[in-house]
């Protein structure tokens, strides 16, 4: 079937592709930057069409728990928030991550800490990526850079939860939630009929009663279930790795950007080509499993790598682990919901390597 | 999990004059003597064994002394975090709205850390059975105060008795859910003597048919003791409880459906 063309809000094109998806079940709280996601999905009434049930939880902490729950039942299910929604959400994540559940996690970022700004940013890289709740768990985490990509990510990530049975973080920003572009839609999926044999579904004569839990009071219980979870982090960084690079071929100097920041640095390759800087740009689509491997080869022959966010320097860790002290690497970044011009990124590339 | 050894040789076929529910598995629960929890999940899985559901059952349990409900009742469950049950069942029974689904929570877990999932999923009408275990105290962490600690009651957190002006008063839980429309059945019982074990059974059992009417929150409070965190024995326990415990927790019906 052909793929339908829309102009679409990225908030929107995710509320559609989940239900293009086949998703069983929403639950959400409204939060700017993406209360579109939630409204999108109440006006279009899947239960109507698809079945797909779509709940305004009493809060965020309400919402992660109901998709533990959905979850738990095998079912495909998501919720979205933004920063300080995602925070209320993290000991349910750390809970969906212990009973490895999968689902998908949107974060749409906005600038913080507290109840901070409305505006996009990409502060939340730490949170994401290193943890974020209590325990010894990682969470696949997508980063989108277009509309496509946030409608696209929605059956990725799903896919991903289901094959590794671990929560899926999308993190987007304001920018992309909210701005419009043209979106290619894929067809209707039917919604799962069969379930894994692990979900709660009633327990048959069949087989053993299936148990959803994150609980083990022996210790040595405790250490195997988190190396075994170890194990699966392992094999998700051997397999799931995915980036794209601009101009990388000849590159003396490297740009390392996700989102809306990858977008700025693409048009910032084009000026300092033209300027006659060889620079190019890696934008790491996953973050965990961030391509910290290709960042090293190309650190063979650069002079120096700057990573830009729109954020105090977060991802700049996960470059500089990469590279382990093979060039020198250095943050650029704007916060508060101001988003980076191209020319500024070259402007501080040039002081920080070139002229210094 | 360890059975009590040589239990099948005391026990001879011919002296039974009661038997388990095949529902309670063979695991020795991990509640202390006398102690309300295991005669609750007696009769839950007496009911759900009755009434043939043990396919069409999906249990939630909370963070308190039952989180390991899931070792001794045979369906599928689901353990929740502290306070979420209620949020966890309402999407297992939106999402398999022809199973019974059941919460069963401390009041700790429903009335204290949980209020706001208690109070929305029995404001939405979730179609679920809520089973709320007041015992007046934090039984697994140790004997703190809890929401429903009576004004005067002595625990590890209130060590001169509990002082309504600055701690707060007994929070009925049951009173308020049953004043939303979307409750359906409220009631509140308990378990300390044979004719109580009976109507709570009674109560269980309709909460569990009512689901089937799609009409609402089934809440059932079963007032109960803790004899470890109260520091009394279990017959001593129970007299407490009807003493003291009953007047501030009338037993009784709060909301029954209009028939
Ligand atoms: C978020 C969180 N806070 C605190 C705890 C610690 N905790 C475990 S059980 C419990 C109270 C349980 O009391 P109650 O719900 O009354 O159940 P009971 O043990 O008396 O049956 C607390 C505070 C926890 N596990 N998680
Ligand atoms: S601590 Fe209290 S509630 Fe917990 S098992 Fe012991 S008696 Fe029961």
């Amino acid at each position: 079937m052909e793929k339908e063309l829309r102009l679409m809000k990225g908030n929107e094109a995710v509320a559609e592709a989940a239900i293009r998806a086949g998703a069983d079940g929403y639950f959400g709280y409204p939060i700017t930057p993406q209360s579109e996601i939630l409204e999108y999905l109440m006006e279009a009434n899947p239960e109507e069409t698809t079945g797909m049930i779509v709940l305004q939880a009493e809060s965020e902490v309400a919402a992660i728990n109901m998709v533990y729950g959905g979850a738990g039942c095998g079912k495909k299910v998501l919720t979205s928030s933004s920063s300080p929604g995602i925070s209320l959400k993290q000991e349910g994540i750390s809970y969906i991550a212990g009973a490895e559940l999968p689902c998908l996690i949107v974060n749409v970022v906005r600038g913080g800490p507290g109840l901070g700004t409305i505006q996009p940013a990409q502060s939340d890289y730490f949170q994401s990526v290193k943890g974020g709740g209590h325990g010894d768990y990682k969470m696949i985490v997508l980063a989108p850079a277009s509309v496509q990509e946030m409608a696209d990510f929605v059956d990725l990530g799903f896919e991903l939860a289901f094959k590794y049975r671990t929560p899926v973080m999308m993190l987007s920003d304001g920018a992309i939630g909210q701005m419009m572009e043209k979106v290619y839609l894929s067809p209707q999926k039917k919604r799962m009929t069969t379930f894994p044999d692990w979900a709660t579904t009633g327990k048959k004569a069949t087989r053993p009663r299936n148990i959803i839990t994150s609980l083990d009071l022996e210790s040595n219980g405790q250490e195997i279930f988190i190396q075994k979870l170890q194990d699966k982090y392992n094999l998700i960084k051997e397999q799931e790795v995915r980036y794209q690079e601009f101009q990388t071929e000849d590159a003396e100097y490297l740009l390392v950007a996700y989102g809306t920041s990858a977008r700025v640095c693409q048009k910032s390759v084009q000026i300092a080509r033209a300027q006659g800087l060889r620079v190019g740009l890696l934008r790491p689509i996953t973050l965990f499993p961030f391509p910290s491997k290709r960042i090293n080869e190309l650190a063979d022959h650069l002079k120096g790598i700057l990573s830009v966010e729109m954020s105090a320097g977060q991802m700049v860790e996960d470059v500089l682990l990469s590279v382990n002290g093979k060039v020198p690497v250095r943050h650029y970044g704007r916060n508060g919901g101001i988003i980076t011009t191209p020319e500024e990124v070259v402007e501080n590339l040039k002081s920080i390597f070139i002229e210094a | 999990m360890f059975e009590i050894a040589g239990i099948r040789e005391i026990v001879k076929p011919e002296n039974l004059a009661y038997r388990k529910s095949d529902l309670l598995t063979e695991n020795v629960m991990s509640y202390c003597p006398g102690c309300g929890h295991g005669t609750v999940h007696r009769i839950l899985a007496e009911v759900i064994d009755e009434l043939g559901l043990q396919s069409d059952t999906i249990g939630v349990s909370p963070v308190g002394c039952s989180v390991l409900m899931y070792n001794y009742i045979d369906v599928d469950i689901q353990q929740a975090a502290h306070g979420r049950a209620p949020a966890v069942a309402t999407a297992i029974k939106r999402l398999l709205p022809e199973k019974f689904v059941f919460t069963y929570q401390g009041d700790g877990d429903l009335a204290a850390i949980g209020t706001a999932e208690t109070i929305h999923a029995c404001n939405r009408g979730e179609n679920i059975l809520m089973l709320f275990i007041n015992n007046g105290i934090y039984g697994m962490t140790g004997g703190q105060m809890a929401p429903t600690t009576l004004v005067g009651m002595k625990s590890s957190t209130s060590p001169a008795g509990r002082i309504a002006k600055t701690m707060g008063s007994p929070l009925k839980m049951t009173d308020i859910v049953a004043t939303l429309p979307g409750t359906y059945y409220v009631t509140r019982q308990s378990v300390h003597t044979p004719a109580n074990v009976r109507k709570t059974k009674k109560a269980i059992r309709k909460a569990v048919q009512y689901q089937k009417l799609d009409r609402g929150t089934c809440f059932i409070e079963i007032v109960s003791n803790c004899p470890s965190g109260w520091k009394m024995t279990p017959v001593q326990s129970n007299k407490w409880m009807e003493e003291t415990m009953f007047p501030v927790y009338p037993l009784g019906d709060l909301k029954t459906p209009e028939e």
